[in-house]
């Protein structure tokens, strides 16, 4: 059951549309079980994935032995119901809410957004009236007004289905617009000082049946009938959700949320749906270049690649293998990843790789706990939470979770280090000091397991959780990055000791957990395989395999400021930003032989590049993703790639040739398709079969080969006859599985591939949950332990570069619990003096009732000092001094 | 802001119902008693109180013309200009109170809809309580009455003082 559907069972009834017997599961809504058969009946209000309200009046019809014209957006079908959506009666009745839809309506479609795909245009020309008997004068609003800084109003064109109120309430808990006023002046309004400031106010856009709520970035950018479109998925995070990815003369002009039942159901968050911008920033790098005498010099592509071949093979016949590293690739796609492994592992011979820059989880953990998928959360047992802000960093994850919460009443435990957009919706919580988490998860298990945990918090949510049926889902990751992963690391040991456990991890940047997958980590190779496991399976394959384990970010930027890394690869990296010590990061830059950064921008860590090669980005490459649950989605390619621009795994291919290694792959779908002959974890996921499943493919495949589903459609966005359906949720059909037919051929072939490999490749990588953790040291009573995570709109590139999203961005100022400022002895707001054991900045301070006392939250890149000049990653917290200016 | 008193007042309220959010309305009427009028500045505070959003409070009090978004005088005085009244004489008693008190800050003269009082037209309201069978002379001296504190009015939101 979805949220927004009455109460079903399994029971199936019979019942009679329009004169034809169906079948439908007893109490489904007839609106829905109409059109599932065919039968089409006009809506504004209801929308399949919130509550129905039956506020519109466009959806009445008949039924037999009803009095009255019942809505059909609330009536639940019973057994041998007879409606009838097409009598005249109701035809009168459609035909007269429409006309006095549009007593109010000015009629502005030429000027709308809207217009062409427009359900209120749509409807009267299906079921409406010709012609309007009003003349008098209509109401009149300025016209449109911001409701914030990406959405805006117009007041004149709404039909106050209350579409957009309830999602702000329902699905995003952010009710910050509500109906106001009355009759005809009612309205659509925010308070005053308090923008619809809603990490999800696109969606409302989406959905609102007329043109009343526009995208600023979208207005007046093009007729939707002008704009082509692809499905996609996401990559701004690592929810991966499915849009429909719209351009218009090879300029991105939209994203839509399409409705992956598994995985974001239609919904969008802002920083997702607008981020599109960038690709078009004034700000990319178009043409490689080189340094030449300390100035960059815009070369050929054949001179640029030739240049850093030439820096790679003398570095390797220099210094050997290990001397080249390679940070990143967690921006990328699968087959990015999965070319420069094979580059860097393959053919130059080093493992000092790593797609995670020190502010993620060991790739030992992410590849090997067992995983959750998305939806199991709807069914789980319990929920914990024990990580980041989900909203800020996962946001479509965090409507997930919400929902798993309230709709579904499962149990959620908050173990954030402070609070976080999911705390309101927690059964418990239990604030623990940070770096402490693993007593926190202790005293779950013991909970769990009957005993008394000393935590008030966790016993009532160990009693909610008892009796339930289904995992227990972890969602894990690291609750701040002002401390090493050891404290996470130790939950998770104390979490694996729970029955039926599986993980969510909870890495946020867009395909970190394909980049891992595909081994760009320390000690892995393609597959979920460890090096030392798969050296036997590759080397015949490639050229060659690592000899020994290499390093992690973290190790290969200690060795580049000491001076032993030759040639050091940026892919899409900006560790000066990313990295938590940021003073480290830039002694790496430095301290490095020679800098190759493939990237699409300039950043403080590419400026120093001796070579930059210029890449393609989002939108504008064909490929495959993988999200947190490991599921691989394709990416829509809409555009075509500004300037020279050349796909990240072409590059690696390019280089490999000169370094005397033809991978001898020409297209995307080879390099697809080579992963899922090589890869274990991916045997069988070719690109014929992810182009056949509609919700992509879960890895391991051989795991999930049940739950594929093929898809029988395509995209339907504008439809071709009867209404556009971009305002409902957008969805692709796809075959039950069990009636899947010869379309399962590329299933059977995956079973095929994936069985061979699992006989002939080497075991995927499980973790060892024996790992040896210490403690966090204690806290001297004076200090304040720093907590710092990322808040959605940050200084990264997807931000900063779409002029939509960057006026979001907050300033940063050092939160703190009243009672810890007022020892202090500052006023709110007041510039103090900060220091840990790296350094000492200066910043304002404020209050905020939600951090615990003796904790300090800092945003990690907010506009201002961030926190990676404060970060010690050599111990495991850092502590804060604070102190007046004098 | 409420005052100390109100705060308290505003919890026992709130405590009242099941769920927080159905003291909305009473708490803008608490608010709108203290100030004479529902200033901006109180939407957060009864948001806060209630546990919902301002823009649903600002929702639910604008909606209603009893919760004064705008500062008025002491007394309303709501005049009914509807079918009943307008026959026997409601529009001339609002011109005439309209004028006679426009520059007077204690009073806000308003034009209303059926009162309901139509048995003993024409009616009007002075802070909701009801005066019918009216000329615009003995209007006056209602008004007057309320003025001079020979009438104890009631708040503006028609809580009994
Ligand atoms: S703005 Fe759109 S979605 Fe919101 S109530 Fe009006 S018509 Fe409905
Ligand atoms: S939640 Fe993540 S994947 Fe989904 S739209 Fe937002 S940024 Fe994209
Ligand atoms: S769709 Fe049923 S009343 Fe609006
Ligand atoms: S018409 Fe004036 S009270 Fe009814």
């Amino acid at each position: 059951m979805t949220t927004g559907q009455a109460q079903t069972d399994t029971e199936l009834v019979t019942l009679t549309i329009d004169g034809r017997e169906v079948q439908a599961r007893k109490g489904e809504l007839l609106i829905k079980v109409a059109q599932e058969n065919g039968v089409y009946i006009p809506r504004f209000c209801w929308h399949e994935r919130m509550e129905p309200v039956g506020m519109c009046r466009m959806c009445l019809v008949q039924v037999d032995g009803m009095r009255g014209f019942p809505p059909a957006c609330t009536t639940p079908v019973a057994e041998g119901m007879v409606a009838h959506t097409d009598t005249e009666p109701v035809k009168k009745i459609q035909d007269g809410v429409l006309e006095f839809l549009l007593i109010n309506h000015p009629l502005d479609c030429p000027v709308c957004d809207r217009g062409g795909e427009c359900p209120l245009q749509d409807q009267t020309l299906a079921f409406g009236p010709g012609e309007s008997r009003f003349t008098e004068e209509k109401r009149h609003f300025e016209k449109p007004i911001p409701l914030s800084g990406l959405v805006l109003l117009d007041r004149e064109r709404c039909i106050q289905c209350g579409r957009c109120t309830r999602f702000a309430e329902e699905i995003a808990g952010d009710p910050l617009i509500d109906f106001g006023e009355r009759s005809d002046r009612m309205q659509v309004v925010t308070f005053p000082d308090e923008p619809f400031s809603s990490y999800f106010s696109g969606n409302t856009v989406q959905i609102c049946p007329v043109g009343a709520l526009l995208s600023k970035p979208y207005r007046f950018k093009a007729r939707p009938w002008d704009l082509s479109t692809s499905e996609t998925t996401c990559t701004t995070c690592a929810v991966g959700c499915r849009g429909a990815l719209q351009s218009s003369s090879n300029r991105l002009l939209r994203l839509l949320g399409v409705d992956l039942d598994a995985v974001n159901q239609g919904w969008l968050c802002d920083k997702g749906r607008y981020g599109y911008e960038w690709v078009h920033a004034d700000e990319r790098v178009l043409e490689p270049s080189v340094r030449v005498r300390n100035a960059m010099v815009d070369v050929s592509w054949p001179e640029a690649l030739e240049a850093v071949a030439n820096e790679l093979q003398r570095a390797i016949e220099l210094h050997g293998p290990s001397s080249v590293a390679v940070l990143g690739g967690a921006r990328g796609s699968n087959e990015d990843a999965y070319a420069w492994v094979r580059l860097a592992k393959g053919v130059i011979g080093t493992d000092n790789v790593d797609a995670q820059l020190g502010d993620g989880l060991p790739a030992d953990a992410v590849l090997g706990l067992p995983r959750a998928e998305i939806d199991d959360l709807d069914q789980a047992a319990a929920i914990v939470l024990l990580g980041p802000d989900l909203k800020e960093e996962l946001p479509v994850l965090y409507l997930r979770v919400k929902q798993a919460a309230v709709s579904k009443k499962v149990p959620l435990l908050d173990l954030a280090p402070v609070d976080v957009g999911l705390t309101p919706y927690a059964t418990a919580v239990s604030r623990t000091v940070p770096g402490e988490e693993g007593v926190a998860a202790e005293r779950l298990v013991a909970a769990i397991g009957g005993r008394a945990s000393g935590d008030a918090g966790i016993d009532a949510f160990a009693a909610a959780a008892t009796g339930r049926s289904g995992p227990v889902v972890v969602v894990l990751g690291r609750g701040s990055v002002a401390q090493s992963a050891a404290p996470t690391m130790r939950a998770a040991a104390a979490f694996a000791a729970l029955p039926n456990v599986r993980f969510l991890s909870a890495l946020r940047r867009g395909n970190v957990h394909g980049a891992l997958d595909l081994g760009l980590a320390p000690g892995f190779l393609p597959g979920r395989v460890t090096l030392d496991a798969g050296r036997g399976w590759f080397a015949p394959i490639w050229q060659t395999v690592p000899k020994e384990r290499g390093l992690d970010a973290e190790g290969i930027l200690r060795a580049a400021a000491d001076g032993k890394v030759r040639v050091l690869v940026l892919l899409g990296a900006d560790p000066v930003a990313d990295f938590p010590d940021t003073d480290l990061a830039r002694r790496a830059i430095d301290g490095a032989g020679y800098v190759v950064a493939v990237d699409a921008f300039l950043s403080e860590s590419t400026r120093r590049a001796d070579a930059f090669l210029p890449c393609t980005v989002w939108g504008e490459k064909a490929g495959t993703t993988t999200n947190l649950e490991g599921r691989v989605q394709r990416l829509g390619r809409k555009v075509s790639p500004e300037g020279t621009t050349m796909d990240d795994w072409r590059i690696a291919g390019e280089l490999a040739v000169r370094l005397g290694n033809d991978f001898d792959l020409e297209f995307v779908d080879e390099v697809t398709d080579e992963i899922a002959t090589v890869a274990p974890a991916h045997a069988g996921a070719r690109s014929q079969l992810l182009r056949r499943s509609r919700d992509g493919v879960v890895l391991p495949v051989r795991e999930h080969l049940h739950e594929i589903m093929v898809r029988t459609g395509d995209l339907n966005i504008m439809a071709e006859d009867g209404p556009a359906v971009s305002w409902d949720p957008i969805r692709v059909d796809a075959a039950e599985p069990s009636e899947e037919g010869d379309a399962a051929h590329e299933v059977d072939e995956a079973r095929g591939e994936a069985e061979r490999l699992e006989r002939e490749a080497p075991a995927h990588h499980e973790w060892d949950r024996a790992a040896n953790v210490g403690d966090a040291p204690g806290r001297d009573a004076y200090a304040l332990r720093l907590v710092s995570g990322r808040e959605l709109y940050d200084g990264g590139r997807i931000t900063t570069c779409s002029p939509s999203l960057a006026p979001l961005r907050k300033d940063s100022a050092l939160m703190v619990h009243p009672q810890d400022l007022a020892r202090i002895g500052v006023e709110e707001g007041t510039q103090v003096r900060v220091t840990s054991s790296r350094a000492t900045v200066t910043l304002p301070v404020r209050t905020h009732p939600s951090v615990p006392a003796g904790t300090a939250r800092l945003p990690f890149t907010a506009d201002g000092r961030g926190a990676s000049e404060l970060i010690d990653t050599t111990t495991m917290v850092t502590d804060l001094r604070v102190e007046t200016i004098s | 802001m409420f005052t100390d008193d109100n705060r308290a007042r505003a919890r026992d309220i709130v405590a009242q119902y099941p769920r927080a959010r159905s003291a909305i309305m009473p708490l803008a009427y608490l608010a709108q008693d203290q100030h004479g009028w529902l200033p901006p500045e109180a939407i957060p505070e009864i948001a806060e109180f209630c546990g919902v959003s301002a823009a649903e409070v600002q929702g639910t009090v604008s909606f209603y013309t009893m919760f004064k978004r705008r500062p008025c005088g002491r007394l309303v005085v709501s005049v009914c200009t509807n079918v009943t009244c307008l026959v026997v004489g409601g529009p001339e008693i609002l011109e005439h109170l309209e004028v006679k008190y426009a520059s007077d800050d204690d009073v806000t003269v308003e034009e209303v809809e059926c009162l309901a009082a139509c048995g003993n037209a024409p009616s009007m309201q002075v802070n909701y309580e009801f005066h019918e069978r009216l000329t615009p002379e003995v209007a006056e001296a209602i008004v007057e009455d309320y003025k001079a504190g020979r009438l104890a009015a009631r708040t503006v939101s028609g809580t009994p003082q």
